[in-house]
């Protein structure tokens, strides 16, 4: 089985998020990247498959040079190549077409893909791609089982789950339940070392049309101090929700 | 022409977000000096979506889709945008719309954004204020295609009700396979889910063991709300997965949450920012979550929350 995990390259989660050139740009300056966590669990899931059931895992991420760190800790953790594709993440529809002339020309059978990025929240990158390249799709991918070209995976719905019989080629958006928090893995000295000899190859982008553009970001509006009630008053808080937060 | 909007109803009874969706469309089909179609599968009073503002209603009537399936589902929505004209697409921001609808924007060539917070400050050019960074921002995004499609988040605009009708047409689009198939659907009936909950009552490991909860679902049954957890809980397994909400886990945009025995940490707070009215309860005052919260109580959980419950009830009572 060939897998293909698609890497977001995303600001740590504790990040301070931060504007300049006038509100039109995200502010690098200080943020730490990492493996967008949805995309870590998947990897995660796709490291299980090699060792358990034999896949090669490649990993790609659609973006500019800055991002290799990120694909070189995705090596680190145990993926056989990685693949940029030189072209900035302009929006959900563009990094798709991206991803889908990869699939396309790695003939993967699997491509396993967060749920969302933590960044720009979109949730439409797998579902977009799998839309292009015509394969079965599963949102919200909470497990995922293989078995020949058949799958077997559970999808989180609101307020419960469902179980889904699929077969290859597969996207999944995944997310964690693919595996646990304890199953991640910090790169150890050897991965790290062996992850600087794996290839990283930089491919240029196909050409695709945006979609959409974003104009400006702003930060949500200040919020007042909290109102702090007395433990020994609860009818007081009762009280405020009823009648000035107007929420029971 | 008119503006599409895919309502969701389980059982065939509208969910609050279909309501929700048909007025916003109505909204923008107001921007737009046109009408609202919506579109509803195997839903049983249809004509109920003209009090929000639908004109006309496409009804699917079809015992095979009684369960979603994104790609059929998708394909009705194409096709009915495509018979329509539609030059904008609005669905929710539950789980079902965001499996759709990149699918349907690939089939409509149309620039889709999700998460988004209000009307379009402008509808040509075609723009969108939307959730970005995990609640921390908003963006403002042109979505520049001939078609276009519009994630609504759940609770950011609110029921507009106009008291209108919308006559119903039988809708039989052309259903492809689908090599996605539900084998079982495993969901609590008996509980309202943290996506459409009004009310979010949520635990954190301040409560030291899952033996606890008793009182945090009995909180919860008193309000009709929603139970959800910490991801420090959920990691440690005390509560299952589905109810972890932050950065990782879900979304909350209720109209009130209560946090419990929960510290803060910025990527619980990124997680419920959208949330409209915050309490926060915790024995440490320098808790961060009292930064982000509305109404606290600086007091241990295990005094508090059985007091709350017993006034909540007494109020509930001489409400009702």
């Amino acid at each position: 089985m060939k897998i293909l995990v698609c890497i977001s390259h995303v600001p740590d989660t504790t990040s301070k998020i931060n504007f300049t050139d006038g509100d039109t740009k995200f502010d690098t300056n200080g943020v730490q990247y990492v493996i967008n966590p949805n995309d870590e669990f998947g990897l995660t899931r796709a490291m299980w498959f090699k060792e358990k059931q034999g896949a090669s895992v490649d990993v790609v991420n659609v973006g500019g040079a800055e991002t290799e760190p990120t694909l070189r800790k995705a090596l680190a953790i145990g993926a056989d190549s990685a693949i940029r594709v030189n072209t900035p993440a302009i929006d959900g529809y563009t990094v798709a077409k991206q991803l889908a002339k990869v699939v396309n020309d790695g003939a993967y059978d699997l491509v396993i893909a967060g749920r969302e990025s933590i960044d720009y929240n979109g949730a439409m990158v797998p579902g977009m791609l799998a839309g292009i390249i015509g394969a079965n799709f599963v949102a919200n991918c909470i497990n995922l089982e293989v078995d020949g070209t058949n799958a077997k995976a559970v999808r989180e719905i609101d307020g419960g789950k469902e179980t889904v019989s699929t077969s290859l080629p597969l996207v999944i958006g995944g997310q964690k339940g693919l595996v646990e928090e304890s199953d991640l893995r910090i790169p150890n000295m050897r991965g790290i070392m062996m992850a600087r000899k794996k290839p990283l190859t930089v491919i240029e982008p196909t050409e695709a049309n945006v979609e959409t553009k974003v104009l400006s970001f702003e930060k949500p509006a200040p919020k007042g101090a909290v109102k702090l009630v007395d433990a020994d008053n609860i009818d007081e808080l009762v009280n405020l929700l009823h009648n000035e937060a107007k929420v029971i | 022409m008119s503006i599409l909007v895919y309502t969701e109803s389980e059982n065939g009874k509208f969910k609050k977000a279909a309501l929700e969706v048909v007025s916003y469309a109505k909204a923008i089909a107001e921007q737009m000096g046109t009408s609202v179609t919506a579109v509803a599968f195997n839903a049983n009073n249809a004509e109920a979506l003209g009090n929000y503002g639908a004109s006309k209603v496409l009804l699917v009537k079809d015992e095979t889709l009684k369960v979603f399936n994104a790609k059929k589902y998708a394909a009705a929505l194409e096709n009915a945008a495509k018979n329509e004209d539609s030059k904008v697409v609005v669905v929710s921001a539950s789980a079902n719309s965001k499996y759709l609808a990149p699918l349907l924007a690939v089939g409509l060539d149309a620039g889709y954004v999700s998460n988004v917070v209000a009307a379009p400050s402008s509808v040509s050019p075609f723009t969108v204020k939307h959730s970005a960074f995990t609640n921390k921002a908003f963006a403002n995004t042109e979505i520049t295609t001939d078609v276009k499609i519009v994630g609504l988040s759940n609770n950011s605009f609110g029921l507009v009700e106009s008291g209108g009708n919308a006559s119903v047409e039988d809708f039989s689009p052309s259903i492809p396979e689908s090599g996605v198939k539900v084998e079982s659907v495993d969901k609590a009936t008996d509980k309202v889910s943290i996506a459409d909950a009004e009310i979010v009552v949520s635990g954190g490991r301040g409560l030291k063991g899952p033996e606890n909860w008793g009182m945090i679902e009995e909180l919860a049954e008193v309000l009709g709300a929603a139970t959800a957890c910490s991801k420090p809980v959920s990691d440690l397994g005390w509560r299952p997965h589905g109810e972890h909400v932050g950065q990782t886990g879900k979304p909350v945009a209720s109209n009130l949450y209560i946090a419990i025995g929960i510290s803060g940490a910025i990527q619980h707070l990124a997680g419920i920012n959208s949330s409209k009215v915050k309490v926060v309860i915790n024995t440490d005052p320098e808790a961060p979550f009292f930064k982000a919260a509305d109404y606290g109580i600086v007091g241990d959980a295990f005094e508090v929350v059985p007091k709350l419950i017993e006034k909540l009830k007494a109020f509930k009572a001489a409400n009702a």
